[in-house]
């Protein structure tokens, strides 16, 4: 038997939201040679802040990548999306905002109570949406297809239909800069995300547990693992990432609008997961294409705003080049284009190319 | 190309990445001939057979079918079956919903209308003149399973075909319908259609077959006519090796009846798919479940394991009485479970070798204690080596393993958890005679160390082999329960029959 080398899967999974981000690099490297140039300032106060488009990307990109990151699990434990995490988040937002209202002023204590309370509210809807699918078996879309359309009335209910403000130095340090960072604080947090589930995985088999679930259920549960937990636990998880970009988005104007805090994110996630080359039929999953998915997403809105294009017109273009990353990266494109690569490199069909290594 | 040959492959070559599936094959198919193609799980039978019908591209060699004078290149399904190449899989790939006469034209009108009355003529006429007990307005899915079968096969033929392939077509069937598709194919053979048969069960080749060609390890191995090759010889020649003989095995059997005390005992147990029983295993002992398909002997199984859901009965570990109601209550108490139906219960397709093979222990092990990936791989080399295990490597998707190959790693997924007490519901079916064996003497290994197996399998001479008691099951109760000089074949059918005694 001839042993081959094959290219990582890893690598190859991820080749897709690398090369959309190469590609408007490129493309803005060749239309601005500065776009992506970084520069220290000095902000209103007299603190130093980074400032550029590429800071703009990161920043602006913070919610959708950690909604990106629940979502991926939510996906793949369950072969569905929940299209309630924009609702979600501004349920959580209002809960926030309430309750640092709710004490006479805004001290670090009631923002980590505000915190608790929110996470605690969208972890309870996420046990809600998570219900729905693992023990009564609804479609994750139609079982989320409840909160998204109650969900910001709910929110309106939570501050009594007002639109109240939450001005303090330390909800602008949430929103912006921490004074004397010069890095915005949503990108640190999505670091801090990032780092909290790289330990959950090293530490637990969430990771184990949630792909043998989405591959096979009755088969995970003859090995033991309890499926329906696993799906209600994803669900749960996905609501503490509403939370947190709630809390990002409100502390980033100080106020909190429940008609329009994260309106249509939901799609942006869930095209995130998908341009990550993670199958949106569940199964197995990789977080960190999610994650390089909703940079790709923010980083194309970005350099449409920088193009002047009408913000009406924004979400058009966004569409095309969407087509165009999904055809670049489906199975028929794929192969035609492996095809090529190997008559190029060594004239032989695909399939036979490189593959024998040793005799 | 010679007198009556109608299909000719020559030093057929296919590679896939990490492994040359097939090398230099040669394979004739004569006219009016039943051509058994032999050879054990990742031998190249089924990759030939994708060869052939197009949806493999061939790395070498050539193909010639009668009534062509070049070699031919096919390059897909449909190519085929305009050579006259028609295939019937394994899983039946027809519509279940339409009538039998829709299954059997559809696709292949050449407009868009359909003269229904003329297709429905046609259907029967077909049907009766193969003596298909079907009728042509019949929704194929009332049909029973060899019928459907048979009606694919019809189709195929209807298709002015030369070459029939029929992949593993009995699997699923009972005697009584395999006896029935094995008329239809004599009936074929007498008009001329040569039929390439592929399968596992030996007596099937010698009861219908003229010739057999025997693969092994992507090579040709020989090819025969049937009645110059003793059945020994023939397993031999798939196995390359001479046979170590079941007689080895029957040798060690005293071993499993020297049998210690009760490990499970299980009384009035019960599950949504079982009816009350009694079962108990003591320590070292080999039993097993027989009866026919659906006669209950895997729902009980799965009692014991939790895997339906149980409402009723006492049970009993070591002595001390538990609740087993879940597989991991099960699991927790010692107990494993190889389920029938791999694809559907064993297998996680997409996961790789390794992340199967450490699956049930990484779950009793417990949530917040994963393995490292050093203790996986350490694991995964281990078992891999011990029941040689065939894959490119560990990260290799256990989907793209042959079935054999599959049933090995849900069999070290449930060794690695070191059972005290392990049920192994069919894990021989779709496997070569060289991994059957190689499982029976493991399963005899493992009890002569002190673990107790139940051992379920449709076929009752590898359960005399290996069991020494049987619990005969019939209708969904138990009727009766077999040892010592009662474990006879006879004696078995007799039980299994209701002769009752």
């Amino acid at each position: 038997m001839k042993q081959t080398k094959k290219r990582s899967p890893i690598l190859s999974q991820l080749l897709m939201p690398l090369l959309a981000l190469l590609v408007l690099v490129i493309f803005n490297l060749i239309r601005d040679p500065g776009f992506f140039s970084v520069e220290l300032a000095a902000n209103n106060n007299g603190d130093p802040v980074l400032r550029g488009n590429l800071i703009s990307i990161l920043n602006g990109a913070s919610e959708l990548a950690i909604l990106a990151m629940g979502m991926t699990l939510v996906t793949a434990a369950s072969g569905g999306q929940d299209i309630s995490v924009g609702a979600l988040a501004a349920i959580a937002g209002s809960m926030f905002v309430k309750v640092l209202r709710a004490g006479a002023g805004i001290t670090p204590l009631t923002v980590v109570l505000g915190f608790l309370a929110c996470c605690a509210v969208a972890m309870a809807f996420g046990a809600f949406n998570g219900t729905l699918v693992s023990v009564f078996h609804i479609q994750p879309m139609i079982a989320t297809l409840i909160l998204y359309t109650c969900g910001r009335s709910i929110a309106y209910w939570i501050n009594g239909g007002a639109t109240p403000t939450v001005d303090s130095p330390i909800i602008s340090a949430i929103g912006s800069f921490i004074p004397g960072v010069p890095i915005p604080t949503p990108i640190l947090i999505v670091i801090l995300m990032g780092v909290i589930f790289s330990l959950v995985f090293r530490f637990t088999t969430l990771s184990l547990y949630t792909q043998t679930v989405g591959i096979n259920q009755g088969a995970a549960r003859l090995n033991g693992i309890n499926a329906v937990g696993m799906k209600l636990l994803a669900f749960i998880i996905l609501g503490v990432c509403c939370a947190v970009s709630g809390v990002i988005g409100v502390s980033r104007l100080s106020l909190i609008n429940h008609e329009t805090l994260l309106l249509d994110i939901e799609m942006d996630a869930i095209l995130a997961v998908a341009i990550g080359g993670n199958s949106l039929g569940g199964g197995k999953f990789n977080m960190v294409g999610s994650i390089l998915g909703a940079y790709a997403i923010q980083a194309l809105t970005i350099t449409l705003y920088a193009m002047k294009v009408p913000s009406t017109n924004i979400k058009a273009y966004k569409a095309v080049v969407i087509i165009l990353i999904v055809a670049v990266g489906s199975p028929v494109v794929k192969q035609a284009f492996h095809r090529l690569w190997s008559r190029l490199t060594n004239g032989q069909p695909a399939g036979k190319a490189g593959k024998e290594v040793s005799a | 190309m010679e007198n009556g040959v109608v299909l000719s492959m020559r030093n057929i070559g296919k590679s896939f990445p990490g492994v040359k599936a097939l090398q230099h094959v040669d394979f004739t198919l004569r006219k009016g001939e039943i051509h058994a193609l032999m050879g054990e799980n990742g031998a190249g039978k089924s990759t030939l057979i994708k060869v052939l019908t197009g949806v493999y591209p061939k790395d070498e060699g050539e193909i010639y079918i009668d009534g062509v004078k070049d070699a031919i290149t096919i390059r897909s399904p449909q190519e085929a079956q305009a050579y006259g190449i028609s295939t019937v899989y394994q899983e039946i790939t027809l519509c279940p919903n339409l009538t039998v006469a829709e299954n059997m034209y559809i696709g292949r009108g050449k407009g868009i209308g359909v003269n229904w009355k003329e297709m429905e003529r046609k259907a029967g006429a077909l049907l009766s003149s193969l003596g298909i007990p079907a009728r042509p307005r019949q929704q194929l899915g009332s049909c029973s399973l060899a019928v459907q079968q048979m009606v694919a096969i019809a189709r195929a033929v209807d298709i002015d075909c030369k070459v029939l392939i029929l992949d593993e077509p009995t699997s699923s069937l009972d005697d009584k319908e395999v006896a029935m598709l094995f008329r239809l194919m004599r009936d074929l053979k007498a008009r001329g259609v040569g039929i390439i048969f592929v399968t596992h069960f030996l007596e099937q080749v010698y009861e219908v077959s003229d010739r057999i060609t025997v693969l092994r390890n992507g090579e040709l191995v020989c090819e025969y006519e049937v009645d110059k090759l003793p059945q020994v010889k023939l397993v031999a020649m798939m196995m390359g090796k001479e046979l170590e003989g079941l007689d080895v095995i029957k040798k060690t059997k005293a071993g499993g009846e020297k049998a210690g005390k009760p490990y499970y005992e299980a009384e009035g147990l019960s599950s949504t798919a079982s009816r009350p029983f009694d079962f108990h295993i003591a320590q070292g002992e080999v039993n097993g479940f027989t009866g026919l398909l659906g006669s209950g002997r895997s729902e009980s199984v799965r009692a014991i394991f939790g895997a339906d859901r149980v409402t009723g009965g006492k049970v009993r570990v070591n002595g001390k009485p538990v609740r087993i109601t879940k597989p991991i209550e099960a699991m927790k108490n010692g107990i494993g479970y190889l389920p029938e139906d791999r694809k559907r219960d064993g297998i996680i397709a997409d996961l790789s070798v390794r992340d199967n093979i450490i699956l049930a222990l990484q779950v009793m092990k417990g949530f917040f204690h994963p393995f490292s990936k050093a203790e996986a791989e350490k694991f995964a080399d281990e078992y891999i080596k011990a029941l040689e295990i065939k894959t490119a490597s560990k990260d290799t998707p256990i989907k793209s393993l042959s079935g054999g190959n599959q049933q090995k790693v849900i069999l070290a997924r449930w060794l690695l958890t070191h059972p005290q007490y392990l049920i192994l519901d069919e894990p021989t079916r779709g496997i070569d005679v060289g991994t059957k064996t190689e499982i029976q003497k493991l399963v005899l290994k493992m009890a002569e160390d002190g673990m107790c197996v139940t051992f379920i399998s449709s076929e009752i001479e590898e359960m005399l082999r290996t069991c020494s008691r049987l619990i005969v099951m019939r209708d969904r109760n138990i009727v009766g329960e077999l040892k010592g000089e009662e474990l006879t074949q006879d004696h078995v059918m007799y039980t299994i029959a209701g002769g009752g005694n």
